[in-house]
């Protein structure tokens, strides 16, 4: 069983790193690096089971909390280029770019 | 929840749920990528993360079900349907292409990625499943994550403490706005108020006798519709009329209200005249 959880955890992490690719929405593009890391989490967990020793779930627990900081620090960057310029697509926020 | 989830003891139970919500949580994930709104795409994110948490539950991992139950579908999707409340309505997401191709590149990356990962986990020989009856059976799933955590992993529990404290202050700063003018004092609002071209507050919107829902406009002593009754926020998403509200026309309305208080005036004789 534990081929079929990689593989689904495979399917969702890639169709999250599509979005990431095609999504303008600064939000949307969040959601779907949430959904990566969530992904991983899977093939974490399944792992742990495989192996029959609970690090697995550690690791995807300490990964959990690494998601929540970096939705707080990442949703308030958001708003504050939303505050400046008025918009929430990751097109116009090109000012490193040259 | 052991008991429903010992290793090897129901497989095909196990199966059944496994495709379920595998069906349930990619349908999820591509409705996420591929729909319009951000409100619609947190939503089905929480479908995902709903039937992940099952699958951790599955998983012989109960502790992390709830987790993640509690922070991603509790705390975390609150938390981006709140920004989404604040910034996301606004905003729309373009469909032109700024980089030419780049929707065709990256569906074929992204299979190509796949592609990759499941080569990769079909030459892999994944032994057979351990389970985690043994690790779990010291006092279950809970006192077995919390005996690694105080001792293996004790130093990164502690900076993950660090971690979030650095994150709560981060969003602060980010959040906080520098107040550049000092704040009107009610002097000063009054003074604007009387200044300005309307003195009194606006009219409440619904004012008829029969609807007082936020999108009827107020009618004046003339009879006429006042626009500024309704807020503009709701008179923009407002898509014409809707005849069981505003009826074809407010005279109409204000007719048939007459009319029905007529009806009710008239009833209370006819009675007395039969018992008579």
């Amino acid at each position: 069983m534990t081929g079929h959880y990689l593989v689904l955890s495979a399917i969702l992490f890639t169709i999250g790193g599509i979005g990431v690719l095609i999504r303008r929405n600064a939000i949307v593009v969040f959601m779907c690096v949430e959904l990566m890391l969530n992904a991983t989490n899977l093939a974490f967990v399944s792992f742990a089971r495989m192996h029959g020793s609970l690090d697995g779930q550690i690791i995807a627990f300490f990964v959990m909390v690494v998601a929540a900081a970096e939705v707080v620090v990442g949703l308030a960057i958001i708003m504050t280029i939303f505050r400046s310029r008025k918009s929430s697509s990751v097109d116009d926020a090109n000012l490193l770019k040259y | 929840m052991t008991g429903v989830v010992a290793a090897g003891a129901h497989q095909t139970g196990e199966s059944a749920i496994f495709w379920i919500l595998a069906i349930v949580s990619v349908g999820a994930a591509l409705g996420m990528i591929l729909t319009r709104k951000a409100v619609h795409s947190a939503l089905m994110l929480a479908a995902v993360m709903f039937s992940l948490a099952v699958l951790y539950a599955v998983n012989e991992a109960p502790f992390l079900a709830f987790v993640q139950v509690i922070v991603y579908t509790g705390a975390v999707l609150m938390l981006f349907l709140f920004v989404v409340m604040i910034i996301g309505v606004s905003s729309t997401d373009s469909l032109v292409e700024t980089i030419k191709g780049q929707r065709v590149a990256a569906a074929i990356v992204g299979i190509g990625f796949a592609v990759l990962l499941f080569v990769g986990f079909g030459h892999a020989t994944l032994p057979k499943t351990a389970g985690l009856k043994d690790a779990n059976a010291n006092g279950g799933n809970v006192m077995g994550l919390a005996r690694l955590i105080f001792t293996k992993y004790v130093f990164a529990f502690e900076v993950t403490s660090a971690l979030l404290i650095t994150a709560a202050l981060g969003a602060m700063v980010l959040a906080h706005r520098e107040r550049l003018r000092p704040k009107p004092t009610q002097k000063q609002l009054s003074k604007e108020r009387i200044k300005s071209d309307r003195v009194s507050p606006l009219p409440p919107p619904g004012t008829y006798a029969r609807h007082n829902a936020v999108d009827m406009p107020a009618l004046l002593p003339d009879g006429s519709i006042s626009e500024l009754s309704v807020s503009p926020v709701i008179a923009r998403r407002r898509t014409g009329d809707h005849e069981d509200l505003h009826g074809a026309s407010p005279e109409v309305v204000a007719h048939e209200g007459a009319k029905t208080v007529k009806a009710v005036i008239e009833k209370p004789v006819e009675v007395e005249e039969e018992e008579q």
